[in-house]
């Protein structure tokens, strides 16, 4: 079977200010049809450049880039037909309706205006726009917008949709509304490559996972592969003094044998547990040791925890020279 | 939510065949796209519209008393050059911001990754220009006549300077897709859109003979495709005889056109953006 993607040692490098900057450098990385393939890392790791080059915008200056076997460079034309791009702004036109925007897109894509204005109402519908839809795109909520954003990717029914950090900027309802349409997406069969930041996002919709780092793929795995290496929840004690932090730690050594992360300046101790009972186990120990907490919480493994597990260093967001000559809304 | 069956699905053997008809059909969406923007646009449409009447009674009433141009009439002198001076400023302008706004939106990148003809979104916009620009005439004709503009060489002549007028038009939209989709934001773009306009509208025989000029300047202002283009107009309206202007300005027009028509869509096309 021929991948949904395919891109081998593709480099590309921009030209700023301040010298030449490599986005991609001698980049793998292939994702079967009919699964939802994320891509992991900080700004400015290449993700974006990624998605622009299988997207046709941009032209690699070495390697392979395929969709569907057709080289996005000599088949552009015909790979435009097959995919659907979803930037990380409303890439929707304000002055017209929600239901134009739609119409507009299916027209260019080569549907018949019945067929159109159909595929939209289906749309509207399903992405819950149509008591909105004969409004103005500009008195759309941030969420409203990213919704219709993806629903005019998805006029032409694409088998390959690009996601470039969809949920940047959006408010923790419309971001797990967005989860459930990409849930949607994958069991209909699209395949969809996702870019993010946040390493909860790609566990909860990718089916595998290549972790960006500086233009390259630093790791790649199942989402469990990857937190295996990464760690668990971690728990994040707040403590009163110096001293408690240092007995605090000397029990958790002694007695758990887990050598917990502390800040001496927040006077805060974080160490890994592997489910709740830890957690419990982890209070009770230090209020047995009459050690008084201040605040606790448990926290998520982030991206900065999977670079620190894969690279031994925290993730730095590298100069992009694409956002620093064009600063975009929303931020990245 | 209920998850639908997907009754089709886009396929990259069913792209669509690039030719004639498929190019027109996109020019046609992306200017109905246009005109709407032209349409929900109140400061659009208040350019169209209430600017050139500002200038049309401004001028005749402000500087027609103290000038003194061939034929004695002012208002028959200067009615052509703020027809020109409307339609200039109106495609560069709508073009240029235009344009400028669709990069920065990211809705180009949208129109780049699906398969549509290259040329097809920037002919679209331009072609949509024309519209606008006729609107924009038909006021300022209207009003003209109001106070005292006169068309005396008859239908035909007059049809032939607005059509003509229209094609000047269209080829300097083209200059301002250009300009938009060079310059980085909608900001930048309005004044570098704007800037250069001033001179090039006021180095003409648009608002005074060129006979006062200093002659270095006169020599510029008695060729430029500002002058061709007022002179023709004035011919075709009062009925002195054109000649050469016409022609000058077809020639000016054609080459414009051409010229930004080409950079436009070669800038548009290029992938490294």
């Amino acid at each position: 079977m021929t991948a949904a993607v395919l891109v081998a040692g593709v480099s590309k490098r921009f030209e700023s200010k301040r010298g030449a900057v490599t986005a991609l450098d001698n980049l793998e990385l292939t994702v079967d049809e009919g699964t939802v393939h994320g891509l992991l890392g900080p700004n400015g790791a290449g993700k974006t450049t990624v998605v622009r080059i299988l997207s046709t915008l941009l032209r690699p200056d070495e390697g392979r880039a395929e969709v569907f076997g057709l080289d996005v460079g000599k088949d552009a034309w015909r790979v435009r037909a097959a995919i659907g791009l979803t930037g990380q702004t409303a890439a929707v036109d304000d002055l017209l309706t929600g239901r134009e925007n739609l119409r507009m897109v299916g027209r260019l894509f080569g549907l018949s205006g019945a067929r159109a204005a159909a595929r939209a109402d289906e749309l509207l519908t399903r992405f819950d726009l149509l008591e909105a839809a004969d409004r103005q795109v500009k008195t759309y909520s941030g969420g409203m917008g990213r919704r219709l954003d993806l629903a005019a990717s998805l006029m032409a029914a694409p088998r390959l949709l690009f996601l470039d950090e969809p949920t940047t900027g959006l408010d923790p309802r419309s971001r797990r509304e967005l989860w459930g349409l990409v849930k949607e997406l994958r069991q209909e069969g699209t395949t969809v490559l996702l870019t993010t930041q946040y390493l909860e996002e790609a566990d909860q919709l990718a089916d595998s996972l290549s972790v960006l780092d500086r233009g390259r793929v630093i790791a790649h795995g199942t989402p469990d592969q990857l937190k295996a290496e990464v760690g668990s929840d971690w728990v994040d004690v707040a403590l009163a003094d110096g001293e408690a932090l240092d007995r605090a730690r000397a029990l958790l050594v002694d007695r758990l044998g887990v050598d917990p992360v502390v800040d001496r300046e927040t006077l805060r101790m974080q160490a890994p547990v592997s489910d709740g009972t830890e957690l419990t186990g982890v209070m009770s120990l230090l209020k047995d040791g009459g050690i008084v907490v201040g605040d606790v919480a448990l926290r998520r493994p982030t991206l900065d925890d999977v670079f620190l597990a894969v690279t031994g260093h925290p993730a730095e967001p590298a100069p992009d020279p694409r956002q620093s000559s064009k600063k975009r809304k929303g931020g990245r | 939510m209920v998850a639908m069956a997907v009754e089709f699905r886009s396929d990259p053997a069913q792209a669509p065949r690039r030719g004639p008809g498929w190019w027109f059909s996109g020019v046609s969406e992306m200017a109905r796209r246009n005109i709407r923007h032209i349409l929900r646009s109140p400061e659009l449409v208040a350019y169209a519209l209430i600017q050139p009447v500002m200038f049309v009674l401004l001028f005749t009433y402000v500087f027609g008393g103290a000038m003194h141009v061939p034929g004695g009439n002012y208002k028959q002198f200067l009615l052509p050059g703020i027809f020109v001076q409307m339609v200039l400023f109106g495609s560069v302008f709508g073009t240029t911001v235009g344009v400028s706004t669709d990069l920065r939106s990211g809705i180009m990148d949208r129109f780049r990754s699906m398969p549509i003809s290259r040329s097809a979104v920037l002919v679209g916009r331009t072609v949509s220009e024309i519209l606008r620009n006729l609107v924009s005439v038909a006021v300022m004709i209207v009003v003209g006549l109001l106070i005292g503009f006169r068309l005396d060489d008859g239908l035909l002549p007059a049809l032939g300077g607005l059509a003509l007028l229209l094609f000047f038009g269209y080829a300097m939209s083209w200059l301002g897709v250009y300009v938009g989709m060079s310059t980085g934001s909608p900001n930048a773009a309005q004044s570098a859109g704007l800037t250069w306009l001033f001179p090039f509208t006021f180095l003409s025989s648009a608002f005074a003979p060129t006979g006062s000029m200093p002659g270095w300047l006169q020599a510029y202002a008695d060729h430029s495709p500002m002058t061709t283009m007022v002179d023709s107009v004035r011919g075709l309206s009062d009925g002195t005889p054109v000649g050469s202007e016409v022609l000058q300005t077809l020639a000016w027009s054609a080459g414009v056109t051409l010229l930004f028509g080409t950079l436009a869509v070669r800038k548009y096309a290029s992938q490294s953006r």
